[in-house]
């Protein structure tokens, strides 16, 4: 699904990443975790096309093809999604219309007719039912105005309408209560049936009693310094990052 | 000529029906304004008028300065008010090729682009049979409906009944100008009590008398009536001439509605700012009587600059006075636009949603007046301007005036800037979108509440047009 190969990525001459392998399979589940400014946005973003981030090494393939030298539409177009940290607000922006601007966009890729408004009704109705997000949101401004949580579950619902193969979720547990984490959890776990990948990157334990994980990485000044089970994230509850070794 | 009356006299001034003589007729003076008067066989109070009106303007010596706008001195000495009769052009091939860049994206027709860009049209396309229909129809309901020549000739006593009588000859530099000078135009009158049944638009009275650059619009909506009026058509209306200075009037009598939908696209001049249409407008409306209402719904898009203030006067009991407003600037346009809401009546509420979309060098200001009288007791009004600036080097400016001289009457104004930025597109663009995409919606989400306002089909043409002015917005 996933190929990265010594990455190396600057930020006005930075040093972010540091040859950074890491390899996705489908179905599986990568969790990232690391101090702050370890790099782990950075990641996100490079792979989601951010162009403020220079690439001075290495490379990275998605489906077998080279996802670096795609525009980021076209990355979300192949399956690439990237669930923000701190999703945007656009103030005008009719949720809903966003909503399915985006879907039909993806539809139009694939040569699949655009979905009218009743239509889009009616896939949206069992999309909110399934997060429990209040049918009101859909009539509000794209995010504007939304909690810290509300934003997470906006980005969510953006995952089931789409149904990426790649997702990447860049703290989608901050601003989020535990019934909603359970929920979002929940989900992701369906998803996973139908061999949808995920790379998540969090700084807390919590999401990981929820699901697990085939890998856990741990990141450290650009580059993974460890790998493992779900067991290396419990043992860094206890010890911190400092300690790992 | 299509411009004038069908007319066989020898006139005794000597001019004969020729259009390259009618065109040699440059300046405005009582002379000219004569001259024109007698051509077009108007009666001698409109002559009266004209003389009254230019008179006033030559009192003004000189242009508004309290506007925003700058722009190199309009010679008048040069204008021709007499007969504007553009190059007509004898093929597409002759027009701008950028034109019949942008009639294509429109998806215009071809012998519709033909007339658009002012080309002869051969009569097999030509729609006077259709127009005639349309016009049938209408005035089986007792609507009238034609151009302000036909109406002079025809409605002399509702012409002069209410001619001047919302915008004053002595109302502004420009207004005055245009009742001195005026050369055609729609009227439009609705009898008592009837819903007009289409929407009326000077794109279907399909105007091969080629409207001047001096256009004079009087709506009359009596007692209980209802009309839609659309002004201008979406595609691009190039024009030879470079001052437009029109009044348009409305009048709606007791519970009578008027909803009055601009689309103005005439040439924003190139890209370093040569050229392009000086739009000065005059348009105001009069709720005259109780529970009367006037809405303006304008798409300003085109023209180099634009200084329109479509207002209402609330004279009437429980009258309401609406203005939703979408400027969109490019380039080196600049735009000094905005309403007036006058209430005079008590319980009259009015609404202002203004829009500015900002891209390249342009400037946009928003203008203001809300004024709520004494007796005009429990009445509201609620402003709202919002401003989107798609660069950094364009600029946007809000200047509300609003007073109220009773207190029980209530005013609110919002007012709101924001930057179209980079993590929005790239969010967007992460979500499958191009980046022209993203714009768009994020523009057309900006004006989504206008677009709800405009006939149903103008809406999708507007949205159409707003992409197209916006391409290449962003660097």
């Amino acid at each position: 699904m996933l190929n990265i190969n010594q990455l190396t990525i600057t930020l006005k001459d930075k040093l972010i990443l540091d040859k950074l392998s890491l390899e996705i399979h489908p179905g599986e589940i990568h969790v990232i975790m690391g101090p702050n400014g370890s790099g782990k946005s950075t990641l996100a973003q490079v792979l989601a096309g951010n162009p403020i981030y220079n690439v001075s090494n290495g490379f990275v393939l998605f489906k077998g093809e080279n996802l670096l030298n795609q525009k980021p539409e076209l990355r979300s177009l192949n399956g690439l999604f990237l669930a923000f940290q701190s999703p945007v607000e656009i103030s005008g922006l009719n949720n809903m219309y966003f909503l399915k601007s985006m879907l039909n966009a993806h539809r139009k890729f694939k040569n699949l007719s655009e979905l009218d408004s009743i239509e889009f009704l009616t896939l949206i109705d069992l999309k909110i039912e399934q997060l429990k997000i209040e049918k009101s949101s859909l009539g509000r401004n794209f995010n504007n105005g939304f909690s810290g949580g509300e934003k997470k579950m906006n980005e969510m619902l953006q995952i089931l309408l789409l149904e990426p193969d790649l997702i990447i979720l860049d703290e989608i547990d901050s601003g989020l209560d535990i019934d909603a984490l359970k929920l979002v959890m929940f989900n992701i776990s369906s998803l996973l049936k139908k061999q949808k990948s995920f790379i998540i990157i969090t700084h807390y334990t919590k999401v990981l009693e929820y699901i697990q994980p085939n890998f856990v990485h741990i990141l450290s000044h650009g580059k993974i310094v460890k790998s493992g089970t779900r067991e290396i994230a419990f043992q860094i509850e206890q010890v911190g990052y400092e300690n790992i070794h | 000529m299509s411009n004038f009356l069908p007319y066989e006299e020898n006139y005794k001034y000597g001019f004969s029906t020729d259009i390259e003589s009618d065109t040699m007729l440059p300046g405005i003076n009582e002379s000219t304004i004569r001259i024109m008067s007698k051509k077009r066989r108007e009666p001698s109070w409109l002559l009266n008028w004209r003389l009254k009106a230019y008179n006033h303007w030559c009192s003004l010596k000189q242009e508004p300065r309290w506007s925003e706008v700058k722009y190199a001195p309009i010679n008048y000495d040069k204008i021709s008010i007499f007969a504007t009769p553009k190059k007509k052009i004898d093929s597409l091939d002759e027009v701008d090729p950028e034109i019949i860049k942008t009639y294509q994206k429109l998806g215009i027709p071809l012998h519709e682009q033909k007339k658009l860009a002012n080309v002869a049209v051969d009569a097999i396309f030509d729609s006077v049979s259709v127009a005639t229909t349309f016009k049938n129809h209408l005035l089986s309901l007792g609507i009238l409906f034609c151009s302000f020549s036909e109406a002079i000739e025809k409605y002399p006593d509702i012409v002069q009944k209410y001619l001047g009588s919302v915008v004053p000859i002595n109302d502004n530099f420009f207004s005055s100008l245009n009742s001195a000078v005026f050369s055609d135009g729609s009227f439009c009158y609705i009898p008592e009590n009837v819903k007009c049944p289409m929407e009326l638009s000077t794109y279907f009275r399909l105007n091969n008398q080629l409207i001047g650059q001096f256009e004079r619009t009087l709506i009359i909506a009596n007692a209980g009536s209802f009309v839609s009026y659309l002004e201008g058509c979406s595609a691009p209306r190039r024009d030879n001439n470079q001052l437009h200075a029109a009044v348009v009037e409305l009048v709606a009598l007791g519970n009578a509605e008027i909803k009055y939908a601009t689309v103005q696209n005439w040439y924003p001049g190139n890209k370093q700012g040569v050229g392009g249409i000086f739009n000065f407008v005059t348009k105001r409306g009069i709720c005259k009587e109780k529970s009367a209402k006037i809405s303006w719904i304008q798409i300003e898009n085109g023209s180099a600059i634009t200084w329109k203030y479509p207002s209402v006067i609330l004279k009437g009991e429980d009258t309401i006075g609406e203005f939703y407003s979408i400027a969109i600037t490019n380039g080196h346009q600049q735009a000094d636009t905005g309403s007036k809401m006058i209430h005079i009546g008590s319980n009259s509420y009015s609404t202002i949603i203004s829009k500015s979309i900002l891209a390249g060098h342009s400037k946009n200001t928003y203008r203001g007046l809300v004024k709520i009288q004494a007796q005009a007791t429990q009445s509201r009004n609620y402003s709202q301007c919002d401003s989107l600036l798609l660069s950094a080097t364009s600029e946007s400016n809000t200047i509300p005036h609003l007073c109220t001289y009773n207190d029980s009457s209530i005013l609110e104004h919002e007012a709101s800037t924001s930057k179209v930025n980079e993590d929005q597109i790239f969010y967007c663009q992460q979500r499958g979108l191009s980046v022209e995409e993203s714009i768009n919606l994020i523009v057309s989400g900006f004006c989504k509440s206008i677009f709800q306002k405009l006939p149903m089909e103008f809406a999708v043409e507007a949205q159409k047009l707003l992409s197209l002015s916006l391409e290449n917005a962003i660097g």
